[in-house]
Parts: structure tokens; C-alpha cells; sequence
């Protein structure tokens, strides 16, 4: 049931996903009408065999992974009865190829689950197919082949947004000159119930039906081969088809066409503040059941153990009820370490200094790890409590410093407990470091929003508010000198005119040059090169070697900040 | 020449801290002060590599007497040149004061043993070193080798060939090589269970489901024996944190006073356990009355019950043990090869109900008379070691067992003579007729199967052992009051153990109800209501595009979503503000999406963001 093309050349189904497939019933079988009216009812038949044994094989699959899981001894449920039911197989596969329509489509269609009053804003009437009586089937198989083609082709030169593109679809098309009976009998049936069923066409529910029109399955046994084989072969040739073209389809507009304005980091605090938070009651139950296991992690962090938290939701507040309930009277040092500057150096400097009050420096911080253990071990009556607010962070990942967390959370004294977010956090850990952790993992599912955590996150594009660049950079040019800053404004102005050039290279050092002395802002090629040295030393500007070897100047800055900027200079001047 | 020592060993690298620190230890106390471990990290040149070997060796110099030489302290070791030379004269000096010093001043009197002691480096993995440094070190350690006495040994974690293919031959050559192997940590496993669950001393139990958990960790995770150690202690924290009447897991003298104290709220504790309540079950009324109601009269029958319970350990271990001794030599081991998994199978069900424990049975049958003998030897000393006294009896019966296998033997040779004698007649008639006529007869007997004496006594020796496993094999589980010494929640070890976090947050995304119990969020199948939190919608959104997703996009379908959730009670005048709140929503939630590390930003195409994961997570 993969689309065919050598078949019939003139089909081109190169974009189309396997589940796209699926969704348009009987896709595959229509090709083959085409090609061989005798073939057709074969096709068709084993094709509603495949769909009505998914669940099956599905089932199967899953419970021979099950089967694997009991034997790895994992099969007892979990109190809170989360997380051990999913299998791996769901969790970690392969890419498969996507459209670009399927994400509005998934959101038109949780929209309008059942209990909302929304009115459907275009019709679904591909997905109509399973709902429509058997005798027209054959029709509707050839009209999808027809739609599909014309989807396809259209999504070769046309990147459009998934709107316009169904719109095109549902106008009519002299390929379809008969549409009038389907088109109708789409929309007539278009009432609640049947938007309700459109996402469950995948799941195969509907196929018994048909297959009492059709035909009777053949024995199970083999039937369950053919089509593990069959999803083999699908995984194989999906995995390919979307690493095959490095061309990615998604459409092309951009935030700034929108006319919404950018939010700055302290306007969408405040709004989020306003903005209630959802199951507040929920999360504050959970968040409860979390709290009562306070007097057990002491315990654990007394024998021995280290604590790492994880799941989804910010766990910071946890911890800080956990510091401020618990371990009020006992030294202890929270890190931070959403913190973008935060490093490992600063964490053993606060050791030192603030814990074992030490005055002097240390040549590497492996040396200053040592020194910490060493007085830790001489001095049992020294405890110390580390928090670690997101192990994983940026800057904490790293070999090294991992090694040097390790080191210092493997001493008895030093009791750790932490909380990592990322999904592939566990890989930071081998085994050495893992036993020298000694984690205890509890599972803290919070729900609350990361605000703390996402507040330095400003390499995002959407919230980029460039507030940041743009201090620093009046601050830094307010300290130079005039005809600096007129090398500088230059430079700027020449990148916001090319703005709208995407393979703007940056300026030339020559022209730049050029430039420079036209204003009389330099004299010599020497003074620009040592004011450019100035900049570079700022971050203000950076220089790129050209694939001829020209060097190119740039400013790192988006153009907004670049615009804010020169408008703020205008009016000092 | 240089004498070098390879130690093998095999994969688990958390256990070979400790290896080498005991190691290292045992040499400290019986050979040698002057010790270095080295290891490849920080010895990636020769330099890095002399100058770690002196700082240990000097330091641990110091360390034997600092008191004495307090100038010899301030010589710090960065200063010191790194050199084969100052290392040689270093030692010079060392060997030369602490035999002239007396001897009594020395802390490793056994050193003494050697004319001077010899300095002792340990590579603890040989094949992370860079081969040069390795060469460099062995060729130029060997020219010095009159001066500086020095033993090299090896951590190998691969096959000793790999020293040939490291070296060249004009370098191994130089060292004198002898192999040890380290035992493989699966002996150590067993040897822990052995001395930790299989015996009657501790009053703690592991329970099958946590056993298991524990030895699929070790088996398909990680093979370090530290971590098999480090789940016993938390389940050991479990237990005595989760259930209350743990208390009365301790020895049995302590048991008794603490049952007689027992407050009434811990008697109901005890009325509670589900084994107990069967238990009660079992009773005739009056006395389920008497136990239900007075705490004095369920104090007793808890003693009794606790002592139940300790010789039913005492017994198992012994029966469990002589179980093995059959099983474990059996063609195609089907009740496992090791104590381990022979346990487990008890622990889990009657194991005489099991298809293995038949099968090993009619293997058992067919035994072969030397082992069978040798078999019940190990048996019975199994017993009389045992601590349990109602193995007299089955001492007894096993000697008699042993002791008509030797009349068999008598038996058989006079046997032996007969039949040869019958063979002889047979040969001596040629007559085809009476031939055919003897071999039917032949058959016949053979047919009909009459059992001899060996067969006999064999079936009764595996039904006796039957009879001991049905009698003593029980399991745990169906004991009365297990739950006071057994921990059994393996659900929480493998939680706190072998956390899946990715599968956290894909329920948490995918299926929000599991945490939040909200009816609204309820959903059918492997969908998602519009109503659940952000996160979950903005991620389930992202799962239909492919490497890059338009920010634009994404935006706008998100808003489909949160408007058809709020749409009709928002009225037209404050929709700007509403569309700045979703706005605001939304990029919370992509933001929350890159912490976690579903996408990162793209440069490839603006305002988009990649993809970093495929599949449900």
C-alpha cells in the first residue's frame, strides 16, 4: 500500500507520508484500478486486511514487548500509575516524513472535540471517505489519486500555508469534473458526529464493516507475518523518504509580517502573570504528594545517597519548599543552574569560601576539589546540603564539570540533591559517574510552568526582546570616542540597508575603508584596523573570511535591536 | 629486568575503583609503602605521567613520616624536577634512611622482607594509555631498573594479547609478564547472595519481584556488583521506613520483648497484614475471635508465628541448597545453573508445580549411580552443617540411602557374573529357532521392565528429595506474617533505581490525566483534549511537522486550539488582549519545549525552529 509511481507516470507521489496514505482510505488500491481492473478487488482486499489487523499486530507487538519488559522484571505498576505501561518502541523511533498541512489540521481538529460549539472553519472531505456508502468507492478511489497528485505537484513550487492549500484543493478542477456527487455527499454528512469520527479513521475501528462487504480474512498466523513484514518494509522505505531530500517544505512566513508586536521579556512576564494558571488545584495536589516525601529524602540523603528529580515541570519550587522547610538550620548552597554565566568554578569558589572559609586562590578547580575533600574528610562534623537547580543545564553538561559534581557529591558530608529537565540528561552520566552520584531518581511530575528556568532563555527568536544587546551596546559605544562611534554607526547603517539581502556577506574591510575616509572618521588604514580591534575585543563586531578571502565585517545583532539602536543615537545626537 | 604483573578485568568499570584501592592497600600493608595508581586521564604525556608517579610516591613518603623530617615536607614535588634521575635519587635517599633508622620505627614491618622494598605502579587502564607514553615509560624505567626497583601491574580490561599489540616486541621484551585473572563479578554476585540471602543469620528477606528487579539491573544494566550492594541497602531503607511493623524484623530475642510491647494501634497493624487475615481465615471461630479481639492472646500466636517463620528459613536455606546440588548438574540446567535463579523460582510460586521442577525430576531419574552417590554425599553434609535440628531424620534416611547404594554395588557384581554366565549359554546355541526364541524372551523382559534394584532405590532418593522440597520449599509468600521480613515493593526500587525519564515526560505530554486528575482532561485512546495544559498542545502540534517548524505557523494553530477552548465567553473588545495572552502562552511553552529539548533554535530558514527528537518523545 506504499505510493506507487512507476506504475503510472504521470503520478508523482514523492511528499506523501505513509499515514497520509491510510488516512485517504484506499489510496493504494486506486492506483492499481488503473492499472489492472482484475487486480483491484485483490488490492482492496488485502489492503482492509492490513487495516483491520493493525489493532492486532499492534496489540501483539505490544505485548511481546511487555513480555520483554516482565522479563527484565519491570512489569509491576507504579503507585501513581504512570509511565511504565509506555513502551520504548513508542517513545524512541525513527523520522518520518511529514506534511506541512498536518499540524493545522491536528489543531481544526482538537478544536472541535466534542463538548465545543465551533463551527468548522473548512470541511475535511478527503477523511470523508471511510463514512461513504461502499458502491461509490471506486469513484472516490480514483478522485484521491487525482487530489493527491495535484497536492504533490503543488507542493513542489508553492510553499503555501495548509488554508490556502486546501482551499485550492477544494475549488474545482477540470480533472474533477464529476465532483458534484461527492462534494455533496461530504458536506450534507458534515454535522458533529462526524468530525468526531474524522480522527479516528486511522485507528481501523471502522474497518469490519467493510470487510463483511469484501472478503474473509485468511488465517491469522500468517496473516500477522505478512504484515510485520509489511510494517518492516514501511519503516524502512519511510526512514528513507525523509532523509532523502535535505529540502524542508514548511511555509515561508515570518513573524515580522505579523502584525502582532514582539513581547519583551518583562511584558510577557507580567501577561503570563495575569493569565491564570491552569489546574491550579491539580498541580497543587501533586505538588503536595511530592512534599510528603521530604522526611524520606532526608533520610536517604543521610545513608548515603544522592537525589535526582525529574519529569515534567519545574521542579524549583519543590526544592525551595524543600530548603526552606527542611533545612533551615543546616548549611546549605543552592545552585542555580539555569543560570547562564553559572560554572563549576563558581560553584567550588562558594564552597570555599563561604562553606570552609578560605581565603586564597586555587590553580585549577581540580585542585580546589581536592581541597575541599580533603577538608571534608578531616573535619566529620562539616555537613553541607547542595541544591542543584537543573544538573543539565547548559553550562553544568560538560564533562568535566559532571566529573567534578560527581567527585564532590561521592563525599559522605555532602549531601546532593537535584533536578534535571532535558530528555537526554541521563546521557551526561557514565557509570563511573553514576556510581559515584549514587542517585536515588524520584519522579516529580510538577506541571508548573519553567518560569524561572526559561527567563535567560533569550536565544528563542520569539521573545527576543534585544533589550540586553542594546544596553550593552550604547554602554560600550558611550565610552568611545566620537569618531569610533562614527566607524561604528557607518558600519551599522550599511548592514539595515542590506537587510533584506539573506546572503548579505557583511562589509568589506576595503569598502569599509572607503568609507571611513570619505567621512573623515580615519586617516589610516592602521587607526580603522585598531578601532576594529576595539569592537572585536567588545563583541561589538565580528569579521568573517569571504570564499575569496575578503574579510567581511558584521555586527552580531538582529536588525530590530540594530534599528532601536541607531533611533536611540539620533536622538542623543 | 622488570617484573609486570596483568590483572584481567572484563567490563564493569564501577567495581575496579575498588578493586584497585583494596589492591593497592593490601600492597601498602604487606610489601611495599611506595605505591602510585595511575590512570590515562591524566596521563596523556610522559611528563604528565612522571610528574602524577613522583607526586604520589614522594607524598605517600611523606605521609609515612612527616613527623621526623619536617624539611623534607618543604621540598614540594612541583618543584622538583621531573626526571628518572631526581625519582632514582629520591629513592636512594628513602631506602638509605629507613635502614638506617631501627626497624621498629618502620609502620610495614614485612617490608623487611625484601632487601628494599620496590616501588609498585599500577596502570589501572592499560589500554586508554597512549601506546608511546606507555613505551617511553618501560624503556626508560628499564634502564634504571638497578637503582629502581620498580613492579608495574596492568588493569586489562580486554584479552592479554592486547599488551603484545601495544608494545612493540622490542619494548615487551623488556618486562617479565605473568597473568592474573580477577574473578568475573558474577562470582562475586553469587558469593554476595550466598553470604547476604541464603542464609538464616539476618532477619531482613528480599522478596522475589525485588530480587528479580535486583539481578536483571546487575545482569542487563550494568554487572557492578556496588550497585547490586547499594539496591540491597535501599531496599533495606524501604522496608524500615514504609512498613510499620518491620520493627519485629530483627533477632529473634529482640523479637520477643517487642512483640510483648507491641501498642494496641500495631496489633491492628499486624490484624491488617493479608497473610495474617488468611491465616485467621484458616481458624476455627472461637479462636479467630480470640485473635481478632485480644491483643495478649495475638501477641502469642505472633511469637509463635514469627518463630515459625524463622525455622521455615532456617529449613529452606538447607533444602534449598541440596535442591541445587541435584539441579545444577543436570543436562540443559532447567531449573537454572545458579543458586540465584533456583531461589527466585522458589520464591515465586510452589515450585513443584512448575513444568521445569518436573522435567528436572525426570532428568534427576536418570542419574547416573557415581553422581547420584556424590550427589547425596554433598547432601548430607549440606545438613549437618545446616543450623536447623529437624534434619536428623533426613541425615539418617540419606545415609541409609548411601549406605544400600554400596550393598548395590556387591549386589551388582554378583549380578554381573550371573548374566555373563546367561550370555555364555547363549552363545553356545547356534540353532536359529532357539535363538529368535531367547531374543523374544529378551524382549519380552525388557518390555515388561522389571525394575532393578539401582532403579528402585534411584526413585526413591528423588521422590525423598520431592517429598523434602514439598515440605520445606514453600513459598515465602504463603507464609503467615511474611510481610514483616520480606520486602517485596519492586516498584519503587526499579523507580528510584532504573528511572525512565524520557517515558515520564512523554506520559506527562502525551496523557496529562495520568498526573492531573482532571476530568476534562480524560481522553479516549491516544488522543488529547483541547484542554489540556499548553505544553502538552504545543507538543502534540510539533509531532506533525517534520525537521523544521515555522514559528508562524505553529503560533496560529496553537491559537486555534486555546480560541475554540475560550472562543465563545470571549467577546470581541478584549480579543487583542486575549490574542497577547496566547501569544504569551505560546511562547512559554515553545520555550519550556527547547528546556527539555524537543527543539533548539534553527538559522536555516527564519523564525523556525528543528526538531531534535522522532517518535512519541
Amino acid at each position: 500500500s506504499q505510493p506507487e509511481g512507476k506504475g503510472s507516470g504521470a503520478l508523482e507521489v514523492k511528499f506523501v507520508p505513509d499515514e497520509e496514505v491510510l488516512k485517504h482510505i484506499a489510496d493504494g488500491a486506486g492506483i492499481k484500478v488503473r492499472k489492472d481492473k482484475t487486480q483491484l478487488t485483490v488490492s482492496v482486499k488485502r489492503f482492509v486486511k492490513k487495516l483491520e489487523n493493525i489493532s492486532d499486530d499492534e496489540a501483539q507487538e505490544i505485548l511481546e514487548e511487555k513480555n520483554y519488559v516482565a522479563a527484565l522484571g519491570i512489569c509491576a505498576q507504579d503507585p501513581v500509575g504512570n509511565g511504565s505501561s509506555v513502551s520504548g518502541g513508542e517513545v524512541y523511533s525513527f523520522q518520518t516524513p511529514k506534511r506541512s498541512s498536518k499540524m493545522a489540521e491536528l489543531a481544526a481538529e482538537l478544536a472541535q472535540t466534542p463538548g465545543q460549539s465551533v463551527a468548522p472553519d473548512h470541511s475535511e472531505c478527503p477523511e470523508k471517505t471511510a463514512k461513504t456508502p461502499q458502491s461509490s468507492n471506486m469513484f472516490l478511489l480514483l478522485m484521491h489519486v487525482f487530489s493527491l497528485q495535484l497536492q504533490s505537484k503543488k507542493k513542489e513550487y508553492v510553499a503555501t500555508t495548509p488554508y490556502r492549500l486546501r482551499k485550492r484543493l477544494a475549488a474545482p478542477d477540470p480533472y474533477l469534473e464529476s465532483e458534484s456527487e461527492y462534494s455533496a455527499s461530504c458536506s450534507e454528512e458534515e454535522d458533529e458526529e462526524d468530525q468526531k469520527e474524522v480522527s479516528t479513521v486511522l485507528s481501523g475501528r471502522k474497518t469490519p464493516a467493510k470487510t463483511k462487504a469484501l472478503s474473509t480474512p485468511p488465517p491469522r498466523n500468517t496473516l500477522a507475518k505478512k504484515i510485520k513484514e509489511d510494517k518492516m518494509s514501511n519503516l524502512v522505505e519511510e526512514y528513507f523518504e525523509a532523509h532523502s531530500s535535505s529540502k524542508v517544505l514548511t511555509s515561508d512566513r515570518t513573524l515580522q509580517k505579523l502584525r502582532k508586536r514582539r513581547l519583551n521579556q518583562q511584558t510577557l512576564h507580567d501577561i503570563l502573570k495575569k493569565a491564570p494558571l491552569a489546574y491550579a488545584a491539580e498541580i497543587k495536589e501533586l505538588n503536595q504528594q511530592h512534599e510528603s516525601l521530604f522526611s524520606k529524602w532526608m533520610l536517604q540523603l543521610h545513608l548515603g545517597f544522592n537525589i535526582v528529580l525529574y519529569g515534567l515541570g519545574s521542579k524549583r519550587d519543590l526544592l525551595e519548599k524543600f530548603r526552606t522547610s527542611v533545612l533551615q538550620d543546616s548549611v546549605h548552597l543552592v545552585v542555580n543552574g539555569y543560570f547562564p554565566s553559572i560554572t563549576v568554578r563558581s560553584i567550588l569558589n562558594s564552597i570555599t569560601e563561604e562553606v570552609l572559609d578560605h581565603i586564597g586562590t586555587f590553580r585549577s578547580p581540580l585542585d580546589q576539589l581536592e581541597f575541599i575533600i580533603k577538608r571534608f574528610k578531616e573535619d566529620s562534623s562539616l555537613e553541607l546540603y547542595v541544591l542543584i537547580h537543573n544538573l543539565d543545564s547548559q553550562m553544568l553538561r560538560g564533562e568535566r564539570s559532571q566529573q567534578i559534581l560527581a567527585q564532590l557529591s561521592s563525599l559522605p558530608s555532602i549531601y546532593l540533591i537535584a533536578s534535571i529537565d532535558h530528555i537526554n540528561a541521563p546521557l551526561m552520566w557514565d557509570q563511573a559517574k553514576l556510581s559515584l552520584y549514587n542517585w536515588l531518581w524520584y519522579e516529580t511530575t510538577t506541571f508548573s510552568p519553567y518560569v524561572e528556568e526559561t527567563s535567560y532563555e533569550n536565544s528563542l527568536l520569539v521573545q527576543q526582546s534585544g533589550s540586553l544587546a542594546l544596553s550593552s551596546l550604547t554602554h560600550v559605544l558611550r565610552s568611545l570616542t566620537l569618531n569610533a562611534r562614527g566607524i561604528f554607526r557607518l558600519l551599522a547603517q550599511y548592514q539595515l540597508e542590506n537587510k533584506d539581502n539573506p546572503s548579505y556577506p557583511g562589509l568589506s574591510f576595503q569598502d569599509f575603508y572607503q568609507q571611513c575616509r570619505e567621512a573623515f572618521l580615519v586617516n589610516s588604514d592602521l587607526t580603522l584596523r585598531a578601532q576594529l580591534t576595539e569592537f572585536r575585543d567588545h563583541k561589538l563586531i565580528r569579521t568573517k573570511r569571504g570564499a575569496d578571502g575578503v574579510e567581511y565585517l558584521l555586527i552580531p545583532v538582529d536588525d530590530s535591536t540594530l534599528t532601536d539602536f541607531l533611533e536611540k543615537e539620533d536622538e542623543d545626537v | 629486568m622488570e617484573s609486570d604483573q596483568i590483572r584481567n578485568r572484563g567490563v564493569n568499570v564501577t567495581d575496579h575503583d575498588l578493586t584497585f584501592r583494596s589492591l593497592s592497600e593490601v600492597l601498602q600493608n604487606n610489601i611495599t609503602p611506595y605505591i602510585a595508581l595511575l590512570e590515562a586521564k591524566d596521563c596523556p604525556g610522559i611528563k604528565n605521567l612522571m610528574q602524577k608517579l613522583m607526586g604520589q610516591l614522594m607524598n605517600c613518603y611523606v605521609d609515612v613520616d612527616s613527623l621526623e623530617d619536617e624539611d623534607y615536607v618543604q621540598v614540594s614535588q612541583n618543584r622538583i624536577r621531573c626526571s628518572m634521575t631526581s625519582l632514582t635519587n629520591w629513592y636512594e635517599t628513602v631506602t638509605k634512611k629507613t635502614d638506617s633508622e631501627t626497624p621498629s620505627k618502620k609502620r610495614t614491618s614485612s617490608s623487611r622482607d625484601w632487601q628494599s622494598p620496590p616501588v609498585v605502579v599500577i596502570f589501572k587502564d592499560m589500554e586508554s594509555f597512549t601506546t608511546k607514553v606507555l613505551q617511553d615509560f618501560i624503556v626508560i624505567s628499564s634502564q634504571h631498573i638497578r637503582e629502581l626497583p620498580l613492579v608495574l601491574i596492568f588493569g586489562i580490561a580486554t584479552s592479554p594479547m592486547i599488551i603484545h599489540s601495544l608494545l612493540p616486541h622490542s619494548v615487551s621484551s623488556l618486562l617479565c609478564i605473568e597473568l592474573f585473572q580477577s574473578l568475573s563479578c558474577k562470582e562475586h554476585l553469587s558469593t554476595i547472595i550466598d553470604k547476604l540471602l541464603l542464609t538464616a543469620q539476618f532477619p531482613f528477606k528480599l522478596g522475589e519481584k525485588v530480587l528479580q528487579v535486583l539481578i536483571n539491573i546487575f545482569l542487563y544494566h550494568d554487572l557492578s556488583v556496588q550497585n547490586f550492594i547499594k539496591g540491597f541497602q535501599l531496599c533495606i531503607v524501604e522496608h524500615f521506613y514504609s512498613q510499620p511493623l518491620s520493627v519485629l524484623c530483627c533477632q529473634p530475642v529482640d523479637a520477643k520483648k517487642r512483640v510483648n510491647s507491641l501498642s494496641h494501634d500495631q496489633c491492628e497493624n499486624i490484624r491488617k497484614l493479608p497473610s495474617f487475615r488468611r491465616y485467621v481465615e484458616s481458624q476455627v471461630s472461637e479462636k479467630q475471635i480470640a485473635l481478632l479481639t485480644a491483643d495478649n492472646f495475638l501477641k502469642e500466636i505472633t511469637q509463635k508465628l514469627l518463630e515459625d517463620l524463622r525455622v521455615y528459613h532456617e529449613n529452606y536455606v538447607s533444602v534449598l541448597r541440596c535442591l541445587h546440588v541435584f539441579t545444577s548438574s543436570l543436562p540443559k540446567y532447567p531449573l537454572g545453573k545458579q543458586i540465584r535463579e533456583l531461589h527466585c523460582a522458589c520464591l515465586e510460586n510452589r515450585v513443584w508445580e512448575t513444568e521445569e521442577y518436573e522435567s528436572s525430576l525426570q532428568l534427576a531419574r536418570m542419574l547416573n549411580k557415581s553422581d547420584l552417590v556424590t550427589m547425596l554425599q554433598q547432601c548430607v553434609e549440606i545438613f549437618v552443617s545446616s543450623s536447623g535440628n529437624e534434619f536428623d531424620k533426613t541425615v539418617e534416611k540419606l545415609k541409609e540411602f548411601l549406605t544400600q547404594f554400596q550393598k548395590l554395588e556387591a549386589e551388582a557384581f554378583q549380578e554381573r557374573d550371573v548374566s555373563v554366565s546367561s550370555q555364555k549359554e547363549l552363545q553356545k546355541k547356534t540353532d536359529l529357532y532357539h535363538l529368535q526364541k531367547t531374543l523374544l524372551e529378551l524382549k519380552e523382559s525388557r518390555r515388561s521392565k522389571k525394575l532393578t534394584k539401582f532403579e528402585m532405590l534411584r526413585f526413591e532418593v528423588v521422590d525423598y528429595i520431592d517429598s523434602l522440597v514439598r515440605n520445606y520449599l514453600v513459598p515465602a509468600d504463603h507464609k503467615t506474617l511474611h510481610e514483616i521480613a520480606y520486602f517485596n515493593t519492586a516498584s519503587v526500587l526499579r523507580g528510584h533505581l532504573n528511572a525512565a525519564p524520557r517515558i515520564a515526560l512523554h506520559t506527562a505530554l502525551n496523557n496529562p490525566y495520568c498526573y492531573l486528575k482532571n476530568q476534562a482532561l480524560k481522553s479516549d485512546g491516544g488522543r488529547i483534549s483541547n484542554k489540556a495544559p499548553d505544553i502538552c498542545i504545543v507538543y502534540k502540534l510539533h509531532l506533525e511537522c517534520g525537521r523544521l517548524i515555522n514559528l508562524v505557523d505553529w503560533l496560529e494553530a496553537f491559537s486555534t486550539v486555546v480560541m475554540a477552548v475560550e472562543g465563545p465567553n470571549a467577546d470581541a473588545a478584549s480579543s487583542d488582549q486575549v490574542d497577547d495572552i496566547i501569544h504569551a502562552r505560546f511562547i512559554r511553552a515553545v520555550s519550556e519545549l527547547e528546556l527539555l529539548g524537543f527543539i533548539k533554535p534553527s538559522k536555516r530558514k527564519t523564525d523556525h525552529v528543528a526538531r531534535l527528537t522522532w517518535g512519541g518523545c
